[in-house]
């Protein structure tokens, strides 16, 4: 059963780098004046030498921390999604991915998070983007238990990451505690007649679809994708031989993203129907996310729907 | 500065401006005009400012340099290959199939601390490297040479609104200011004047020289005020050391034919024996 439970990725991740940035003194965080937003006032205050307020300046931000990495720092450049992956895109492709620089970027706030602020603060292109650019591995926690696993394992990780969470507070999809391997996807539930491969926020979303498809005698396979890139290519063939149907949902653009990953492989290696179910390739209207996600039809409900679709073919 | 060391350097300089004509004609490719003119600058930092043995032996403690203008790459190539980072032998394949002498530098390369290629990068990378090493108490010096029409990126001014702030007295920024771009005059594509100036507000010690002469190369890069970052406003002649180049912007990029190769190593070849003959 899907929980009722929610929490929050970015204060997740916040609070277990501040535990963590005692025993790593490599760790640092940088921030564009994001501190409030990223909620970064707690390892600011207790880690000072190991901060780095760069001002509203996310090009620097993300070039002077891949300077510091190459001074043997582990470094975690935080800021809203939108910015730091766009306005940053040349210093993340140059510095932290050419370079090969050990940088994470974390982008908070992404995907629909900034609802009503428009499409300045919209982050639903920053899959496409990323994971094209080589050297990258890209990231996308579905709750606050699978954000804190994974910050853990960003402290041992040596390479460039970007990992993208949400603002508010999301439905917990994991036990905290949870262990996951970056690369492998995680199987939340098994189903023979289709697979929903979903990653962050979806996820809960996508679970919550596969009970009702239950109910109607429709059994789904669910498929963790945290991470998009390296995706988990047999995880991908396996579900297409055994389910034989494969619906991608994601809280980005239906271009290039989760979708388009699973797509590159599917039909190519196996193909299979396919589903890819995302934001439109158009201006957002403006709500808040649940408000969105309903509207655009990649809450349980329109997953659900989408996935009868994909049966009929 | 005592003669013996100008002259050393002179000559060292001037050996590097005849590898970077001769790699320039021999790939037919290349960025010559900046190469020439910011020779003599990082010359003073790979043979007598920097300490190139710590810096080999991967210290953390060792001084680092950043080429942010990275299409000037033949001359830093000449002086790593020259200094021992790599064979000689290897200036060959610059610009070759498969090779690691890329047109711009690239980390695989020993001695290349940062790859760097497209501008506005490296003063923001060198201000990361400084805020770390300081913080460490750390004895290293960052330096950075930029291009004069790089100024134009905004995240150079994001850099360098960032130095000041955090008191970044081991680092160096230098500005090849050599007045051409790939266009023309800088003043007429974007006007980078009062440069010296522009630095200074933002909270820079700002040391203007004549970035072709040892003499006030090498007490710039040394020189040092708590608790500023420094930046030199390096004037030099775009091309130098071979006449018909020199303050030319059709020679940021150009690549002479047979007989101007001919006429530019006979110019640099005369120099040279003129230098040991003193």
């Amino acid at each position: 059963m899907s929980m009722q439970t929610k929490g929050s990725c970015r204060k997740a991740f916040t609070g277990t780098l501040d535990a963590l940035a005692y025993e790593h003194p490599d760790i640092n965080a940088v921030t564009t004046d994001a501190r409030g937003s990223v909620t970064l006032e707690q390892f600011a205050q207790n880690h000072p030498d190991q901060f780095v307020e760069m001002g509203i300046a996310e090009q620097d931000a993300v070039s002077v921390s891949a300077g510091m990495a190459l001074t043997g720092k582990n470094v975690f450049v935080c800021g809203p999604a939108c910015f730091l992956t766009t306005r940053s895109l040349e210093q993340v492709k140059v510095d932290v991915a050419y370079n090969k620089t050990n940088v994470k970027v974390v982008g908070v706030s992404g995907g629909l998070s900034y609802g009503p602020l428009g499409a300045t603060h919209t982050t639903v292109t920053d899959i496409a983007q990323i994971r094209c650019i080589f050297n990258m591995t890209v990231l996308l926690p579905a709750d606050a238990a699978q954000t804190e696993a994974l910050t853990r394992q960003l402290a041992q990780f040596h390479g460039p990451v970007y990992m993208r969470m949400g603002r508010g507070d999301v439905y917990d999809v994991y036990e905290k505690g949870e262990e996951f391997t970056i690369g492998k996807a995680k199987q939340l539930r098994d189903g023979s007649d289709l697979t929903i491969i979903a990653c962050g926020e979806m996820v809960w979303y996508a679970v919550r679809a596969a009970e009702k498809l239950a109910q109607e005698g429709v059994q789904a396979r669910v498929l963790d994708m945290f991470t998009v890139k390296p995706i988990d290519r047999e995880a991908i063939l396996k579900a297409a031989q055994e389910t034989g149907r494969i619906l991608t949902v994601e809280e980005h653009s239906v271009y290039g993203g989760l979708g388009g990953a699973v797509a590159e492989i599917l039909c190519q290696e196996k193909p299979v129907p396919l589903k890819i179910m995302g934001l439109p390739d158009e201006d957002i209207i403006l709500g808040n996310s649940t408000e969105l996600f309903t509207y655009y039809g990649i809450d349980a409900e329109g997953i659900r729907k989408g996935a009868l679709e994909l049966l009929k073919r | 500065m005592d003669m013996e060391t100008v002259r050393f350097l002179e000559e060292a300089a001037c050996k590097r401006r005849i590898d970077i004509v001769n790699l320039i004609y021999q790939a037919q490719t290349g960025h010559i005009g900046g190469s020439l003119s910011s020779a003599d600058v990082l010359t003073a930092l790979y043979y007598h400012v920097m300490d190139v043995e710590k810096i080999k032996a991967g210290n953390p403690d060792r001084d680092r340099f950043i080429l942010s203008k990275g299409h000037s790459v033949e001359g830093f190539y000449s002086i790593l290959a020259d200094r021992g980072f790599f064979p000689r032998e290897e200036l060959k394949t610059y610009a070759q199939f498969h090779t690691r002498l890329a047109c711009h530098p690239t980390s695989k390369i020993p001695g290349v601390e940062v790859s760097t290629g497209s501008l506005g990068h490296g003063l923001p990378v060198a201000v990361g490297m400084a805020i770390s090493l300081k913080r460490g108490n750390s004895p290293a010096h960052i330096y950075v040479v930029m291009g004069d029409g790089e100024q134009g990126e905004g995240s150079v001014w994001e850099a360098a609104m960032a130095g000041p702030t955090y008191g970044l007295d081991n680092l160096t920024a230098v500005v090849d200011r050599n007045h051409l771009q790939i266009s023309g005059n800088t003043e007429n594509v974007m006007c980078l004047e009062p440069l010296a100036d522009r630095y200074r507000a933002f909270g820079w010690n700002v040391i203007c020289i004549n970035g072709n002469d040892f003499g006030e190369i090498i007490p710039a890069l040394t020189a040092r005020v708590p608790g500023k970052p420094t930046a030199i406003i390096s004037d030099t002649v775009k091309g130098k050391g071979v006449s018909f180049m020199e303050n030319q912007a059709a020679w940021h990029h150009k690549v002479p034919t047979e007989e101007q190769y001919r006429q530019a190593l006979q110019e640099l070849n005369q120099r040279l024996e003129s230098l040991s003959a003193r």
